[in-house]
């Protein structure tokens, strides 16, 4: 652990702090068991009836049944697929938007730095809702194309400070061996802005993964869109146990993607 | 465009309810985060462990799921104080991890020999942290941070999904009432956004510029 704020500790500070470790962690136990019962423990509603504690059978047993699981899979689904889509576009786009913000033409260059401030500014559910109103595309490709064009303005800056990282010999010598500009671009700068610039981009395909769900509010369905039609058709008794299976396969796919994006970032060190 | 000129105090009210949620989550947001980064900074490992797994857990959550739990479940335990509140809620807990980010790498990005002289020159902890540390870390945090505010300012904008009547909500009624001039109408609320947006951007290079760290 290499910190500005403090030394490596010495064994009487070791000692305190493990000391102190102790007791933190058994405040924090302490704390997540009160919520966890709190969350349990049976309530009286307004009528005097007493529902069951959130963790009672009664409410999980709805997973027996597999047409629910099916529903919550067809929902992840459609999740993953609106966000694979968008992200092949998004990389697309992300190559193209930084070709243009780093032309040498100043013609091509100052529109696309106006465009690509455009769209990093605005709430990516607007341009859905853009997309939806103005080109009537249906709830999929709305969110497809508002997803994909937000996150290649930021892959495409992504790309445009990597191209702008490497070293100017590798331009040069590109065109010093006869490539045109375009190819020097292509088959020298690329290649390597893309490798620096992996983690950065895989990290903005989780926020890609997550924004999805934004998609519910224009009417995809999605995993939150299952989770709000089971909700609907078994009651409320079970939202929150839908709540929480949803909250688990989301955090399941966004941080098995993270970790994915760690370790291109420690590989990509050669 | 008169869909647009007509509807001004409804765009105008949105407005002011997006600020109203940027500001109040934003603080929110950088207190809780300070509290965090605190945590994942500090010696003791199960503060910082701690810390980790609620970083990592907010932030691969989608800020519609954490709305959905504050707009829905939160009422369902007996806890309704209203949507904007519910809103500004979610909106913190969602922003905050992000604030904890912005400042640790802040913090670690002091140079460790900047800490070493302080300490050889005889300060000590409290000391250096004032002195030599934090001047710098806060200098370092600020651009990020406000990027992370700008993230902010359009996340309020799913807020209007769950009953809020921010900017996004204003769109949304007034898209429903003129559905002729739809793209006027996104346009104008574009603009507003984009107030928000770009006035914090250019803050944010102004700053960066004026108190970038030599080194």
């Amino acid at each position: 652990m290499t910190s500005v704020l403090y030394d490596a500790p010495g064994p009487k500070a070791r000692r305190m702090s493990r000391i102190i470790s102790y007791v933190g962690v058994a405040v924090i136990a302490f704390g997540v068991v009160a919520l966890v019962l709190a969350l349990g423990a049976p309530k009286a509603s307004a009528n005097g009836a007493v529902q069951p504690g959130l963790w009672d059978l009664s409410r999980w047993d709805v997973f027996n049944d597999l047409e629910v699981w099916r529903s919550l899979g067809r929902g992840a689904l459609a999740t993953l697929e609106m966000a694979g889509v968008a992200a092949v576009l998004a990389l697309v786009l992300g190559v193209l938007f930084s070709f243009g913000r780093a032309s040498d033409t100043a013609w091509i260059r100052v529109p696309t730095t106006v465009v690509l401030e455009f769209f990093r500014g605005m709430p990516v559910l607007l341009m859905m809702l853009f997309v939806l109103l103005v080109f009537s595309t249906g709830s999929f490709w709305a969110g497809v194309a508002a997803l994909a064009v937000y996150n290649g303005a930021i892959i495409g800056e992504a790309l445009r400070a990597g191209i702008k990282a490497l070293p100017r010999g590798q331009r040069e010598a590109g065109l010093a061996i006869g490539l045109t500009p375009i190819a020097t671009r292509l088959r020298i700068e690329f290649p390597q802005a893309f490798r620096q610039m992996l983690p950065i981009i895989i990290a903005q395909l989780v926020v890609l993964l997550k924004d999805t769900s934004l998609a519910f509010v224009v009417g995809y369905s999605e995993l939150l869109r299952s989770m709000r039609d089971l909700t609907n058709f078994f009651g409320n008794r079970y939202s929150f146990s839908f709540f929480f299976v949803v909250l688990v396969i989301y955090l399941a796919m966004n941080l098995s993607l993270s970790w994915l994006a760690r370790r291109i970032a420690r590989r990509g060190g050669s | 465009m008169d869909a647009v000129i007509d509807n001004l105090p409804v765009f105008l009210e949105g407005f002011r309810n997006t600020l109203g949620l940027l500001v109040i989550s934003g603080v929110g947001a950088l207190i809780l985060g300070l509290i965090v980064a605190g945590l994942r900074i500090s010696p003791i490992g199960s503060f910082r462990g701690f810390a980790t797994v609620y970083t990592e857990i907010i932030r691969n959550t989608p800020l519609t799921l954490i709305l959905f739990f504050c707009a829905f479940l939160l009422p369902y335990l007996q806890f309704s104080p209203g949507y904007f509140t519910l809103a500004a809620i979610g909106l913190t807990v969602y922003t905050s991890p992000f604030v904890a980010e912005a400042v640790r790498s802040g913090i670690n990005g002091v140079h460790v020999g900047q800490a070493e002289a302080a300490r050889s020159i005889g300060l000590g902890f409290g000391q250096s942290l004032a002195f030599v540390i934090l001047p710098q870390a806060l200098r370092m945090v600020v651009p990020p941070l406000i990027n992370v505010f700008i993230a902010l300012a359009k996340n309020t904008s799913v807020a209007g999904a769950f009953f809020v009547f921010e900017l996004f909500g204003a769109a949304r009624q007034v898209t429903n009432d003129r559905g002729d001039q739809v793209l006027a109408i996104l346009l104008a609320v574009a603009v507003f956004y984009l107030l928000i947006t770009v006035t914090l951007g250019i803050i944010a290079g102004r700053v960066e510029k004026r108190v970038a760290v030599l080194r």
